[in-house]
C-alpha cells in the first residue's frame, strides 16, 4: 500500500482507512450514515452547515466529520445524545430561515433539508422564524428560477458553478445575516454569465434553484382540440426517466415513456434521436468539407471543429471565447433540428399547417429551455420548438396523469421521425456524439465500418475529463484521398472546466485535435441539468451503460443507414449542406460579454 | 474607461495578478476613483482571470469597498452593539437633520453620503462616526452639528 493507514474507532466499531480519509467516508466503510447538508461527493469540502457533526471522546466540541480527517486511535460517536441534540439545533436554525412552504415546492419529498428535518422531527417551536418576508424570486432566464426564501446558504451551487464548470456566474456576496448566493452586482440571472447548464439546480440540496417550468402550457396545448402536439425525447430522459417512478438508475424505460406520452395526449410521440442521426450526417459533411478546403484548397478554415450538441457549451464560448466561435460546427443541436424539421417537413407530409403545431421537447437539460427561445431558432418561420422539459418534468406530468408508470405495456415511437440508429442514442453519453460521428465518417471516408468490434469507439466513452483517440485513414473512396495516411486525432471533455482546457490549447494554437466534442455537463446529457435528482457518479456510470446497452439492441448503429434519414434527404433536404440544410439546420451565434 | 483600464493595469503590475492581489487592487481602485463602477469590476475580474461575480463578492463583503458612487464626504456610523447601545440611532437621526439624507443616500451636488458600518474599534468611546479617514467620537448632537458645519463650511 503506498499511504499510511489509520485505524479508528465509530461507534465501537474499529475501521482502517487510508490517511486522509474524512471521518464521514470512514463512516460509510462501516456503513453507519452521518447527516449531511453542504456535503456533495461531486464537489470539495465545505464545512458549513455543521448538520454531520460527532463527537469524539474527550473532547469537548463536536466535529464536521466531512471536514475532519480520521487519526489514529480516534474514538467517534456518530449517534450520542450530545450529537442528536446539537444536529437538531442545528436543523432547526435552518428550518427558522428556510421558506417552509413544503406543500407548494417543486421539490417536495425530493428535499434533502425536508427529509432530515422529518427524520430528526424538527418542530416549529425551537426558534420562531427569521424568514425574509421580502425576497422574490428571479424569474427572469428561460432556463432557471432562483428562490433565496430556499436557499440555506450551503454553497453547493457557488461550488458546482466554480469547479464542475469553471464559469462563476454565482458567488458569495454581502456578509453576516445579509449573505447571500447572488451573481455580478445582484443582476437577474438572464443577464450574467450564466450557462444555463443547471448543474447548480441538480447539486442544490432544496428548491433554491430549479429549472422553470412549462408544463401548464403544455397541458393547456394537450387540450387545445385545434392543436396537434408533438412530442421528442432526447436519448438521456430514457435512461433515467424511470429513476422518477422508483426503478433503479440504469434502467431502460423507452417503451413505458412512449405509452406515457401517448396517454398523456400527445398527437405523436416522436425521437430526438431522428433528428440526432440527422445531426451527424450534417456534422459530418461539415468536418469533411472543413478537411478539403485545409488540405487540398489550402484555405484558411477553423480547426479543430467543435460540436455544437450542447446549448451550455454553446454559450459558455460565446461568453468565454467569444473570439473562437468559428470552431463551433454551424450545426444546430439536434433538439432545434427537429424543431424545425417537424414545423416544415413533418407539417407537409402530415399536411397539417405548422401554425397548429406545438412541439415539445423532453431533455435532460435546462439549458434547451434556453436555446429554444434563441431567437435565432425561428427558420421555419415560427419558433421551432414551443418549449423544453426536462426529464422530471415529464415525471411530474406523468404523475398529474394519474399513470401508472411501472404497469405500462411498451409501445414504439410513431412515424415520421420517430426512426433512429443506435449512433443517436450513444449521443446521451460523453463520447457519443464523437462516436456517433465516427461511425459514419469513417464509412464516408473509406467505404468501410470503423475498425472495431461491434462498431464499438471504446477509447472515446467512459467518465474520464479528457479523452482522446487516433484514427489512421486508410484505402480511402477516391473522393477523399487527401485524408489516406494521415492519423487524425479526435478529442472530447465533459464539464465546462474541461472545456475551458481544450479551448486554451485552441487560444494558444497548440490544439492537437481535428475535431473536438464538448458537452457542459459530467458525463455529458446522462448527467444534465435536468435529470432526476439525486445524480451521482454511480448514477452517471448506471445510465451510461443503459446507453449503450439500448445502442446495441438497435438493428441500425450508423446514422446514415438509418431509412427515416435517407428519406429526408430523398424527398426534402436533398443532400447534404444544401441550400435546405443551411436554411433550416444549421446557425450563427453570437459574442457575449464575460460577467 | 480608458482612465480606469490603465489605472487597474497599473495596480496589477503594483500588486500582481494572483487571487491575493484582489484585495489591495479594489482597495487603490476606491481611493481613486471613489467607488467600484461595475465596469472597474469587470475589468478587474478579466486581469485576475476570475469572474466578475466573484469580484462582487468580494467587494460587497467590505463596508468600505463601495459600488455605489459616493459623496467627497463618506459619512460612516459604526453601527455596532455597543455604539448601538451609546446611541447610534441618535447619532443618526442628527446627522440625518442636518444633511437632509437618509442613510445609504447622499447629498445634492454630492458632497455627503451617509452610511453604516461595521465596528470601527472604538466602543469604549462610543458612538463614533468616520468622515473619510478622520474618526469622531463620543457623539453628542452638539458635536456632530460643530463637525458636520466645519465640512460644511470648507465646501463653499
Amino acid at each position: 500500500m503506498s499511504k499510511n493507514t489509520i485505524t479508528l474507532i465509530i461507534d465501537g466499531t474499529k475501521v482502517t482507512v487510508e490517511e486522509g480519509t474524512s471521518i464521514l467516508d470512514a463512516a460509510k466503510k462501516v456503513d453507519i450514515e452521518i447527516p449531511t447538508l453542504c456535503h456533495h461527493e461531486d464537489l470539495c469540502v465545505a464545512g458549513n452547515c455543521r448538520v454531520c457533526v460527532v463527537e469524539e471522546k474527550g473532547k469537548n466540541n463536536l466535529t464536521a466529520s466531512c471536514a475532519a480527517p480520521a487519526t489514529e486511535g480516534m474514538d467517534i460517536l456518530t449517534s450520542s445524545p450530545k450529537v442528536r441534540r446539537a444536529r437538531k439545533d442545528i436543523m432547526a436554525l435552518l428550518v427558522s430561515e428556510h421558506n417552509t412552504q413544503c406543500t407548494t415546492c417543486y421539490r417536495n419529498t425530493n428535499c434533502e433539508l425536508q427529509t432530515l428535518a422529518s427524520d430528526y422531527n424538527v418542530d416549529n417551536d425551537i426558534y420562531l422564524s427569521v424568514l425574509k418576508n421580502n425576497t422574490t424570486i428571479d424569474k427572469s432566464s428561460w432556463s432557471i428560477e432562483k428562490d433565496d426564501s430556499k436557499c440555506i446558504r450551503c454553497q453547493r451551487c457557488v461550488r458546482t458553478c466554480a469547479e464542475i464548470q469553471h464559469v462563476n456566474a454565482l458567488a458569495v456576496t454581502h456578509k453576516g445575516h445579509e449573505m447571500k448566493i447572488s451573481t455580478f452586482m445582484d443582476f437577474p440571472m438572464n443577464e450574467i454569465v450564466c450557462t444555463n447548464c443547471g448543474q447548480c439546480i441538480i447539486h442544490c440540496p432544496t428548491a433554491a434553484l430549479t429549472e422553470r417550468r412549462y408544463y401548464d402550457d403544455i397541458w393547456e396545448a394537450i387540450d387545445d382540440p385545434t392543436k396537434h402536439v408533438v412530442v421528442n425525447t432526447a436519448p438521456s430522459v430514457r435512461v433515467a426517466l424511470g429513476e422518477m417512478f422508483d426503478y433503479e438508475p440504469g434502467k431502460i424505460v423507452t417503451g413505458k415513456m412512449v405509452t406515457a406520452l401517448k396517454k398523456m395526449g400527445f398527437d405523436s410521440v416522436l425521437d430526438t434521436d431522428f433528428s440526432a442521426d440527422l445531426t451527424i450526417i450534417e456534422e459530418a459533411n461539415e468536418l469533411l468539407v472543413r478537411l478539403k478546403k485545409a488540405f487540398v484548397d489550402k484555405e484558411e478554415v477553423a480547426l479543430p471543429m467543435i460540436t455544437s450538441c450542447s446549448p451550455g457549451w454553446v454559450k459558455f464560448i460565446e461568453h468565454m471565447y467569444p473570439e473562437h466561435l468559428g470552431h463551433l460546427s454551424t450545426c444546430k443541436s439536434p433538439q432545434q433540428m427537429f424543431g424545425s424539421m417537424v414545423k416544415t417537413y413533418y407539417a407537409e407530409k402530415k399536411g397539417i399547417d405548422p401554425k397548429d403545431i406545438v412541439c415539445v421537447a423532453g431533455m435532460p437539460c435546462a439549458a434547451k429551455k434556453y436555446e429554444a427561445n434563441r431567437p435565432e431558432m425561428r427558420d421555419s418561420g415560427f419558433q421551432d420548438i414551443d418549449a423544453g422539459l426536462t426529464t422530471r418534468e415529464l415525471g411530474h406530468m406523468i404523475k398529474q396523469a394519474g399513470i401508472k408508470f411501472q404497469e405500462l405495456p411498451e409501445e414504439n415511437f410513431d412515424k415520421i421521425m420517430g426512426e433512429s440508429s443506435g449512433a443517436a442514442v450513444v449521443f446521451g453519453a460523453t463520447g457519443g456524439v464523437m462516436e456517433a460521428a465516427l461511425r459514419t465518417a469513417y464509412a464516408v471516408i473509406t467505404g468501410r465500418p470503423v475498425p472495431f468490434d461491434n462498431l464499438n469507439i471504446t477509447p472515446v466513452r467512459g467518465m474520464e475529463s479528457i479523452k482522446e483517440i487516433t484514427i489512421k485513414f486508410e484505402d480511402c473512396v477516391p473522393e477523399y484521398s487527401f485524408l489516406e495516411g494521415i492519423e487524425a486525432k479526435f478529442g472530447i471533455a465533459h464539464g465546462l472546466t474541461n472545456a475551458r482546457a481544450i479551448m486554451d490549447q485552441i487560444v494558444e494554437g497548440k490544439s492537437p485535435y481535428v475535431f473536438i466534442e464538448i458537452m457542459a455537463c459530467p458525463g455529458g446529457c446522462i448527467g444534465g441539468g435536468g435529470q432526476p435528482i439525486p445524480t451521482t457518479d454511480e448514477i452517471r456510470k448506471k445510465r451510461i451503460e443503459a446507453i449503450y446497452a439500448e445502442d446495441m439492441g438497435k438493428p441500425i448503429r450508423m446514422s446514415h443507414e438509418n431509412p427515416e434519414i435517407k428519406e429526408i434527404y430523398e424527398s426534402f433536404l436533398k443532400v447534404p449542406l444544401g441550400e435546405k440544410s443551411h436554411h433550416l439546420l444549421h446557425t450563427k451565434y453570437r459574442k457575449r460579454k464575460r460577467y | 474607461m480608458v482612465g480606469t483600464k490603465e489605472l487597474i493595469k497599473n495596480l496589477s503590475v503594483k500588486h500582481g495578478i494572483e487571487r491575493k492581489s484582489l484585495l489591495p487592487i479594489l482597495q487603490d481602485i476606491v481611493e481613486k476613483e471613489n467607488f467600484l463602477s461595475n465596469d472597474s469590476m469587470i475589468e478587474v475580474a478579466r486581469i485576475l482571470d476570475i469572474s466578475a461575480a466573484e469580484v462582487y463578492g468580494t467587494a460587497s463583503f467590505f463596508s468600505f469597498l463601495d459600488t455605489e458612487a459616493r459623496g467627497k464626504y463618506k459619512i460612516r456610523v459604526c453601527k455596532s452593539i455597543t455604539c448601538d447601545m451609546k446611541g447610534k440611532n441618535e447619532t443618526i437621526k442628527c446627522i440625518e437633520n442636518i444633511l437632509k439624507i437618509k442613510v445609504g443616500e447622499t447629498s445634492k451636488g454630492g458632497r455627503f453620503s451617509l452610511l453604516e458600518t461595521n465596528c470601527l474599534g472604538w466602543c469604549h468611546k462610543g458612538p463614533v462616526m468616520l468622515v473619510n479617514d478622520e474618526v469622531y467620537t463620543e457623539l453628542t448632537p452638539e458635536k456632530i452639528r460643530e463637525t458636520l458645519s466645519e465640512y460644511i463650511r470648507e465646501e463653499k
